[in-house]
């Protein structure tokens, strides 16, 4: 009993949250650069439902992540547009965003909901997966969730180790001083928030393509918010946000176990549980923000004229 | 000639027509935006227009209801103006409605035998307290300089809309309605009163005493010049002895009370009992309205007119066209983006 228990929370856990750690590199990446983008809840919205149609169209998952992936890059060049290009108000113009993912996902999606598909699957990994607890824990999932830990290893590398990371850093704690050194920051910034895109994109088709297998108005109820408090809570560092996304990732499975298990509490006070997480990490996290954060996060770069 | 071009210039410099025109002008473009996303989903943009616009302009039950969801846009609206004098974004107006809904309805259930002229203030209360104690949780953690009262707003909108459900499901839950999740009526004297004959009720009163409070407050008072001194620069506001974290945290919970208020009305005027359909994102809608108006009181009354027009439009396009009515939240988008790039586009102010 404990012992199934324990199997089913652990996959529970790597399940709920790959979706958030694809979702908080998204923000990682995004943040590095000087953009908080309240937006991805739309984005993941939006990836959600891409991804959804185009598998339903052509019974083929691995085209509707492609579509998802595709369609969350090119809906945050929106975003960057608003707030590089016109220089809008960040926070105003994420929740902008939001409403936008959330009113057109509902459209794309209305004459879908209900529609079955095959979605992603697990895969296994031969002989490993048999071991007997271990392997079920560790090797019986789909492709997504083994990309993700050397993903968010990618992006530490791109973000730390290379030339091209370096200038998207140094944008994001100095735009003036980046131009100074010859970067372009707009340049630097709109590259960064169409991979951000890509990976918020990622991010919602997993929730509709391997989790729930189905569309439903709003499904990602608040995700893309928790992926923001996770970034603080990883410091802006990509691979502290593995272990944060899990973290998550345990609160919504624990939820979902106890209410499995038929735990006389309230469903709807269990799910407040990754929302009231999220709060609390903020509070205990968020103090020590200054010394983490990007140089010029939230500012608008006015240009050098 | 001269005459004409002084006439010209003199009708330019009119800044307030200049600024209505504008605002019309920038609806029409978002209009049009909105009228393409239509047409590439094959609805005809025209004929949805016309079904919005005359099911809530060109009759007078549709409009009397446009007004009563103004009262709630109104107040979710101060509920984002407020906090807003000092740059701090409340995204929350949705959840502090949830929670002076859920405190209202405490009250309610629990002292049925008050007369109307107790209860009906003893609500205003309760809705007020609700809303303002959500907010300020939300304004004590930025004061504490502990997280951004942007996220944890957005983030306290589920876990008030949680509550809700939680009661009405669970302890509140009316046995009597079979199987609606719903809470037991509201005493009669906890209802607010009507007038004219339509569901406009007393909480336009309030809406309008507020609003014009707000806008006494801003202008002719030592409080609002402070604040204004706090917009512009905290540190300096900081040392000039104005207590900044007294005021984040005052004006987080006013406005959290707004929108509490707003909950209050809908729960006792409209639905007379606490159901967990609540709010059609009136919360949210505030927000756009706030911004759109840059605080400005005429300027939330319009906004609140429009995008009371646009709400109402989303449950006739639900109706008439077999769209989900949440696509009219994609013409709300729009109409900010467009705002938002504009104002910042002119290089003027933040």
């Amino acid at each position: 009993m404990i012992g199934s228990f324990l199997t089913s929370f652990l996959t529970g856990a790597v399940h709920s949250g790959t979706p958030l750690l694809y979702a908080t590199l998204s923000e990682t990446i995004s943040e590095r650069v000087g953009i908080v983008n309240l937006g991805l809840e739309g984005i993941m919205l939006m990836g959600a439902v891409v991804g959804f149609v185009v598998t339903v169209q052509t019974g083929n998952p691995a085209i509707g992540l492609l579509a998802a992936a595709l369609a969350g890059g090119i809906f945050n060049m929106l975003f960057a547009f608003i707030v590089i290009t016109r220089k809008a108000n960040q926070l105003a113009s994420g929740l902008a965003m939001m409403f936008c993912g959330m009113g057109l996902s509902a459209l794309m999606g209305a004459s879908y909901i209900g529609s079955r598909i095959e979605g992603i699957n697990g895969l296994p990994i031969p002989f490993l997966s048999e071991i007997p607890g271990v392997g079920r824990v560790f090797f019986q999932y789909d492709l997504l969730v083994y990309m993700s830990i050397p993903l968010a290893l990618l992006v530490w590398w791109v973000l730390f180790k290379t030339r091209w990371g370096l200038g998207l850093r140094a944008v994001g704690e100095n735009p003036t001083a980046a131009f100074a050194a010859g970067k372009n920051p707009y340049q630097l910034q709109y590259q960064a928030m169409f991979i951000a895109g890509v990976l918020g994109g990622i991010a919602g088709a997993y929730l509709s393509l391997a989790i729930t297998k189905a569309w439903a108005e709003w499904m990602t109820y608040g995700r893309g918010f928790i992926a923001v408090a996770l970034v603080i809570f990883s410091k802006w560092h990509p691979l502290r946000a593995i272990a944060g996304a899990l973290l998550f990732g345990g609160a919504i499975s624990l939820q979902l176990q106890m209410q499995a298990y038929g735990v006389p509490v309230s469903s709807f006070l269990l799910d407040m549980l990754p929302y009231l997480l999220s709060l609390a990490v903020l509070a205990i996290w968020g103090g020590v923000r200054r010394h983490a954060a990007p140089g010029s996060l939230g500012r608008v770069f006015q240009g050098t004229e | 000639m001269d005459k004409i071009t002084q006439r010209v210039k003199n009708w330019r410099d009119n800044k307030k027509l200049a600024d209505v025109i504008r605002f019309f002008g920038l609806f029409l473009f978002a209009l049009i935006v909105f009228g393409l996303v239509l047409v590439i989903f094959g609805i005809n943009p025209i004929r949805a227009y016309v079904d919005i616009f005359s099911a809530t302009l060109g009759n007078s039950y549709g409009f009397t209801e446009v007004l009563v969801k103004m009262i709630p846009l109104t107040l979710t609206a101060l509920a984002v103006a407020i906090p807003s004098r000092i740059w701090l974004i409340n995204v929350g107006g949705e959840g502090q409605l949830f929670i002076g809904a859920l405190f209202a309805t405490w009250g309610a259930i629990n002292f049925t035998d008050l007369s109307a002229w107790v209860f009906i203030p003893f609500l205003f209360f309760l809705g007020f307290l609700g809303g303002g104690l959500w907010g300020s949780l939300s304004g004590f953690l930025r004061a504490k300089g502990l997280a951004s009262e942007t996220i944890s707003t957005l983030l306290m909108n589920y876990v008030a809309i949680l509550l809700v459900s939680y009661a009405v499901f669970g302890p509140w839950r009316d046995l009597e309605s079979a199987n609606y999740p719903q809470s037991p009526p509201f005493p009669d004297a906890a209802i607010l009163p009507a007038f004219f004959g339509s569901r406009i009720h007393l909480g336009a009163v309030f809406a309008i005493f507020f609003l014009l409070l707000f806008y006494f407050v801003m202008t002719k008072t030592r409080w609002g010049l402070e604040m204004r001194a706090l917009g512009v620069n905290q540190e300096a506001a900081r040392r000039s002895g104005i207590p900044v974290n007294r005021y984040i945290i005052l004006l987080m919970f006013i406005g959290g009370g707004m929108a509490g208020l707003a909950g209050m009305g809908e729960v006792s005027a409209i639905h007379g009992q606490l159901r967990p359909s609540l709010s059609p994102g009136y919360g949210y809608t505030g927000f756009l309205i706030s911004w759109m108006a840059m605080g400005n009181p005429l300027g939330i009354v319009a906004a609140a007119f429009l995008l009371s027009v646009i709400t109402a439009g989303g449950d006739i396009l639900q109706m008439t066209h077999r769209i989900p009515g949440s696509a009219v939240q994609i013409l709300m988008a729009i109409v900010l983006f467009v705002v938002l790039t504009r104002r910042t586009g002119k290089g003027g102010k933040k």
